[in-house]
C-alpha cells in the first residue's frame, strides 16, 4: 500500500522545517496534508475499485515463459482474445508500418508501396483503405482517429478518415519518420536531409525547423513524459530536441555503430536504444547512465504501457520484461514469423495485451500477456468512445493545448521557483589572471606618433607606465575595499566578543531599525 | 502454464439502454497523464482569461430618486429589500430582484442623513437635517410581492423632533434601542419622545455611528474632530477614543470578528482596528484616490465594500492591503453609500447621480442555479488558478483592471508622491544620528493619539 501511495504522491514533500515564515509554513503544511490524503485515496481506489486485472503469463515447473508459443496461449485464453492473433498477408504492398490511437481502438497501416488504411480493432472492421501510388514511409494518427499523417515520397500529407487529402506539408520535404505530440498538437518530422520540423496542426504554424547536423536518420521517437523528441544517428549518438531551441538539449553517445531503434518508457525514466553492433542498451534518463546492455539486434523497439520491451530483427520478435521490478530486463517471450518476413515495426496496442507487427508481407498481431494497462480512464483515452464523447474530448484537448515552451527535460519544473544563485566571488588566481590580462592589454595599446618632443622614449615609457597604472587601479581599489570590509567585520566581532560586559556599551552602536 | 490476457466485453463497459448515462471509468495512474503540471498551468491561464472575459459585474441601476442618494439600509428580514434616502428628503424601499421601487415613504423636509431598520425588520428609522427622527412601518413582504407596482406612501409611525440636525442613525443588532449622531450621540427608545441617554466628548459634530454586532451595548462613532470613539451604553461616559490625522467618514464592524472594525477615512485609506487595541491599525487598506465615503462588511466577514468620492466602488479582503476589485461606470458619480447584500453575493452603491446601482460581489460569478458538474468545474478552475497565481503570466492577467483615466493618473501621482516622501524620509534618516529617527510603521503613522 505504501508503494502505491508513493506513486500518487508525485515526488517527495517539501522540507517545511527550514521556513521562517510561520503563516506560510502553516498553509503549506495544510496543502501537504491534502496531497497525502488524496494520494491515499487514489491508492485505495487502485486497490479496491478498479474493474479489471492485468494479464500475466506464468511458467509452471520446468517451463520457460519464452518457450511458450502463441498456439498454446491461444488454447488457454478466451475466444474474444484469440481474435487478436492473426496474420494479414499482403505481399504486394509490403513492408508495413503501423500506428495505434492513444486509446488502442484504431490502427493505421501504411504499406511501402502506397497502401494506406484505418482499421477499427474492436470489431475488426476496415474503415477505409486506399492507394496513394507512391512510396509511403511512415504513418501517424493525429489527436484522434479522424485524421492521420502519412510520410510519402516527396512530402508528408494529412488525410481524414474518409481518405480525403486535407493538407500537403511541402515545407517538411521527403520525410522519413513522423511523430505526433498529442499534448501540444505538434507534428514532428525528420526528413532525408536530417532536418527536424515541428508544425502546429491546429494553426498550421511552423514552430521549429532545425538541422540536426548528423546526416540522414529515420530513427525518431517522442518521449511521452516530457515531449522531447529523440533522434538516433548513424554515428551512434542520440540527440534530444525541443521545438524552442536550435541546439539539441541532450546529445549522448549510445553506440559504436549506427543507432537502429529507440523507445521510451511511458514514465520517462527509461530509454532503450539498439545499435548496429548487436547491442540493446537500457538507459536511465535521470542520470543518463546505462542500466543494462542486452546483446541482440533490433530494427525496431517499443515499450508497452506496463514496461515490457519488444524488439524485432529479421522475422523474430523478442520481448524482455522487468518482472522482478529491479530494473533488469530479461527474456520474457519470443515469437518467430514465417521465414523470410522482414519485420519493420513493432507497436504495443495500448490498453490491450497485444503486439502489432508490421512486416514485409503484411501485418500481424500476437498476444503478449501482461503488456497493457488493464484499466483505462474515460477522460484520458477511452477505447469505447462514442462520437459525442470524441467531439467533447477534442474540444477539451484543444483548450488544454500546451504551448511549445512547455517541452523541457524536466516537466515538473513548471511552476517551481528557480533557486537563488549566489554571486560567486572570483578566486585569487582568477583575479590575478584578470589583472595580468588587463595590464597586458594596456601595454599593447599602440602609441600615436606625436611631434614637438612628445614622442621621446622617456615620455613614451612614462605614458605606458601611466596606462598600466590606470588599468591596475580598479583591481587594487576593489581589493582594498574588500580588505577594509573584512577588517571591519573582524573588528566588530572581536570587539563584541572580547570586551567584558560592562565595557560593551562603549563600542560603536549599530543603527537601530 | 498460467495465462490471462486483458479481455473487455463491450457490454460491461458501455451503457445498456440508450437513456442511460455513459459509463465512466477512472484510473488515477500518473503515467497515463503526462505533463500534468504543464496542463494545469495552461488550464490556470485559460481560467484567468475566462474570468476576465466573464467579468461583467454591473447588473443594473435603480433610478427614481431626484437627488443624491445619501444613505441606505438593509432589511435584516427580507433579502430583496433595500431602503434608500436622498438629499431631497425622499425615502424609498426597493425590490432588488425587479429593481423597482416598492414603497415610497413621505420622508423628511430636508435631507435624509441616516436610515436603519429594527432587528425584526418591521420598523424603519430615519433621521435628517430637519432635526427629526421618524419611525416608519415597513410593508410586509407578502404585500410587497402582491402589489409590486403600487407606490403606496405611508405616514410615519412616530415623529420625534429634537434640538439639532442629525448625521447618522444606527439600530442595535439585538434590542430596542437606536443611536443617532449629530451634535452629540443620542440613544433612543422606539416609544420615547426624547433620547433615553446622551453622550458627548468634545464639541464637534459626530458624523457616523455603528452598533457592534456581537455586543449590543457597544457602539463606535466617528466625529469631524478626526476622532473615532467607542461607547458602552452601560457606562455613563465614552469608553475609548483614538484621534487620527484625518476625519473618518464611516465605520463598519466585522460581523464575524466583532472586536474588529474598519474605518473609512478621508485620506483615501481604510484602517482596520482591533477595538481593544487602538494604538495601531491592524491593516491599512489603500487603493482609493479620493476620500472613502462609506464602508460595509460582507456578512461573511471576509471582505468589505467601500464607496469613494473618486467615483469608484472597491472590494477589499478583510486583511488585504489592496483592493480585490474595482467597479466604475461612466455615469456613476461620487459614491456616498454602499451596502453588501445579506447573502454576500451583491453590492449596492448609491451615488451623486441619484441612482442606486446593483453589482455582483464576484465580477465573473455565474448567476442562477448551478448544476453540480458546473459547480465542480468552477471549483476546479478556481483551485488551479489559486495554485498557479504566482506565475507571472497568470498574475498579470488576474491582477489587471482597466481604470478610468483620471483615476489611473491620480493613482500614479499618489504613488510618485508617496515614493518621494519615503525617499526624503530615508535620506533624513541616513543623515541623522543612528536611532534618532526611528522608522514609523504606516499602520501607526496616521494615528495622533489614543485616549482612554
Amino acid at each position: 500500500m505504501d508503494m502505491k501511495v508513493k506513486k500518487y504522491l508525485r515526488g517527495e514533500s517539501a522540507n517545511l522545517e527550514i521556513l521562517q515564515d510561520r503563516k506560510l509554513k502553516g498553509q503549506l503544511a495544510v496543502r501537504e496534508e491534502l496531497y497525502g490524503k488524496s494520494a491515499k485515496a487514489a491508492a485505495k481506489i487502485e486497490k479496491w475499485l478498479l474493474p479489471s486485472e492485468g494479464g500475466y503469463l506464468e511458467a509452471e515447473g520446468i517451463e520457460k515463459t519464452w518457450r511458450i508459443k502463441q498456439e498454446s496461449i491461444a488454447q488457454e485464453v478466451d475466444i474474444l482474445s484469440t481474435r487478436n492473433q492473426y496474420d494479414i498477408v499482403l505481399p504486394d504492398f509490403g513492408p508495413y508500418s503501423l500506428d495505434f490511437t492513444s486509446s488502442g481502438r484504431y490502427m493505421a497501416i501504411a504499406g511501402r508501396k502506397g497502401h494506406l488504411g484505418i482499421l477499427d480493432m474492436k470489431n475488426m472492421a476496415l474503415i477505409k483503405e486506399f492507394q496513394v501510388r507512391e512510396t509511403v514511409r511512415d504513418i501517424a494518427f493525429l489527436h484522434n482517429e479522424l485524421f492521420f499523417a502519412a510520410a510519402q515520397k516527396k512530402y508528408p500529407y494529412i488525410y481524414n478518415r474518409d481518405g480525403t487529402e486535407l493538407h500537403c506539408l511541402k515545407e517538411h520535404g521527403a520525410v522519413l519518420n513522423l511523430q505526433f505530440l498529442k499534448n501540444h498538437f505538434l507534428l514532428a518530422t525528420i526528413n532525408k536531409l536530417g532536418q527536424l520540423h515541428y508544425q502546429d496542426v491546429t494553426t498550421g504554424q511552423m514552430v521549429g525547423n532545425y538541422r540536426t547536423g548528423h546526416g540522414r536518420s529515420d530513427v525518431m521517437q517522442v518521449n511521452p513524459f516530457n515531449g522531447v523528441v529523440a533522434v538516433g544517428h548513424s554515428r551512434g549518438t542520440v540527440s534530444m530536441w525541443k521545438p524552442t531551441s536550435a541546439a539539441p538539449v541532450v546529445k549522448m553517445l549510445c553506440h559504436q555503430g549506427p543507432v537502429t531503434a529507440l523507445a521510451f518508457h511511458s514514465n520517462g525514466h527509461l530509454l532503450a536504444t539498439a545499435g548496429m553492433e548487436r547491442k540493446i542498451k537500457v538507459w536511465d534518463l535521470r542520470k543518463f547512465e546505462v542500466l543494462q546492455t542486452l546483446s541482440s539486434h533490433a530494427k525496431t523497439l517499443d515499450f508497452s504501457q506496463k514496461g515490457l520491451l519488444a524488439g524485432a530483427t529479421g522475422s523474430f520478435v523478442q520481448i524482455w520484461g522487468d518482472l522482478a521490478g529491479a530494473q533488469s530486463y530479461d527474456r520474457y517471450m519470443g515469437h518467430s514469423m514465417a521465414k523470410g518476413y522482414q519485420i519493420g515495426k513493432v507497436a504495443f496496442r495500448p490498453y490491450e495485451d497485444v503486439l502489432g507487427i508490421g512486416h514485409s508481407k503484411g501485418w500481424s498481431s500476437v498476444l503478449i500477456p501482461g503488456s497493457g494497462e488493464p484499466n483505462f480512464d474515460t477522460w484520458v483515452a477511452n477505447p469505447f468512445e462514442t462520437p459525442k464523447q470524441r467531439r467533447e474530448k477534442e474540444i477539451h484537448s484543444l483548450l488544454d493545448k500546451l504551448p511549445p515552451e512547455t517541452i523541457m527535460l524536466d516537466p515538473t519544473k513548471i511552476g517551481a521557483v528557480r533557486p537563488t544563485r549566489k554571486k560567486e566571488k572570483p578566486t585569487n588566481p582568477e583575479r590575478e589572471a584578470e589583472l595580468e590580462a588587463a595590464v597586458a592589454a594596456a601595454k599593447d595599446i599602440p602609441m600615436k606618433k606625436k611631434t614637438k618632443g612628445r614622442s621621446k622614449p622617456s615620455k613614451r615609457a612614462k605614458k605606458k607606465q601611466e596606462a598600466v597604472e590606470k588599468a591596475r587601479r580598479p583591481f587594487l581599489e576593489q581589493a582594498a575595499k574588500e580588505e577594509e570590509l573584512s577588517e571591519k567585520k573582524r573588528k566588530r566581532i572581536s570587539e563584541e566578543n572580547e570586551l567584558p560586559k560592562s565595557l560593551q556599551r562603549f563600542t560603536r552602536k549599530k543603527a537601530k531599525a | 502454464m498460467k495465462v490471462k490476457v486483458i479481455s473487455r466485453s463491450t457490454d460491461e463497459f458501455t451503457r445498456e439502454r440508450s437513456q442511460d448515462l455513459q459509463r465512466v471509468f477512472r484510473n488515477f495512474d500518473p503515467n497515463l497523464r503526462t505533463q500534468e503540471k504543464a496542463t494545469e498551468y495552461v488550464r490556470a491561464l485559460n481560467a484567468a482569461k475566462l474570468e476576465k472575459i466573464f467579468a461583467r459585474p454591473f447588473i443594473g441601476a435603480m433610478d427614481g430618486h431626484i437627488d443624491t442618494v445619501s444613505c441606505m439600509a438593509k432589511n435584516p428580514n427580507h433579502l430583496k429589500g433595500i431602503f434608500s434616502g436622498s438629499m431631497d428628503g425622499d425615502i424609498r424601499l426597493w425590490d432588488l430582484a425587479t429593481r423597482r421601487t416598492v414603497c415610497q415613504f413621505s420622508g423628511h423636509q430636508g435631507a435624509v442623513r441616516g436610515l436603519t431598520a429594527s432587528t425584526d425588520g418591521r420598523v424603519l428609522v430615519s433621521c435628517g437635517t430637519d432635526c427629526t427622527v421618524r419611525l416608519w412601518k415597513v410593508p410586509v413582504a407578502t404585500v410587497m410581492e402582491s402589489e409590486e407596482s403600487s407606490h403606496n406612501s405611508s405616514e410615519p409611525l412616530a415623529v420625534y423632533v429634537w434640538k439639532n440636525a442629525f448625521w447618522a442613525v444606527d439600530h442595535q443588532w439585538d434590542g430596542n434601542l437606536f443611536a443617532t449622531a449629530g451634535a452629540q450621540v443620542d440613544i433612543w427608545d422606539h416609544d420615547r419622545q426624547a433620547p433615553v441617554n446622551s453622550f458627548e466628548w468634545g464639541k464637534d459634530t459626530v458624523v457616523s455611528v455603528r452598533f457592534n454586532p456581537g455586543e449590543p451595548n457597544v457602539l463606535a462613532t466617528s466625529a469631524s474632530d478626526r476622532s473615532i470613539t467607542i461607547y458602552d451604553l452601560r457606562m455613563s461616559s465614552p469608553a475609548r477614543r483614538v484621534v487620527m490625522r484625518t476625519k473618518t467618514n464611516s465605520i463598519s464592524w466585522n460581523p464575524m470578528e466583532p472586536m474588529n472594525f474598519t474605518a473609512a477615512n478621508e485620506d483615501c485609506n481604510c484602517y482596520s482596528y482591533d477595538a481593544r487595541k487602538l494604538d495601531e491599525a491592524k491593516c491599512v487598506h489603500q487603493d482609493h484616490v479620493s476620500a472613502v465615503m462609506d464602508i460595509d462588511y460582507s456578512p461573511t466577514g471576509r471582505e468589505f465594500v467601500t464607496g469613494s468620492y473618486d467615483r469608484t466602488v472597491r472590494i477589499f479582503q478583510y486583511n488585504g492591503g489592496h483592493s480585490r476589485e474595482i467597479y466604475h461606470t461612466k455615469r456613476m458619480q461620487r459614491v456616498f453609500c454602499v451596502k453588501f447584500s445579506c447573502d454576500a453575493s451583491y453590492v449596492i452603491s448609491g451615488s451623486d447621480d441619484t441612482n442606486l446601482r446593483l453589482w455582483k460581489a464576484k465580477a465573473s460569478e455565474q448567476l442562477g442555479v448551478l448544476l453540480p458538474r458546473e459547480r465542480k468545474k468552477h471549483e476546479y478552475l478556481e483551485a488551479v488558478k489559486n495554485r498557479y497565481k504566482h506565475l507571472p503570466e497568470v498574475k498579470r492577467i488576474v491582477r489587471h483592471r482597466h481604470l478610468p483615466k483620471p483615476i489611473y493618473k491620480a493613482a500614479s501621482l499618489r504613488r510618485i508622491m508617496a515614493d518621494a516622501a519615503r525617499r526624503k524620509e530615508d535620506r533624513r534618516r541616513a543623515h541623522s544620528a543612528p536611532g534618532s529617527r526611528p522608522k514609523e510603521a504606516f499602520r501607526k503613522k496616521r494615528i495622533l493619539q489614543e485616549v482612554e
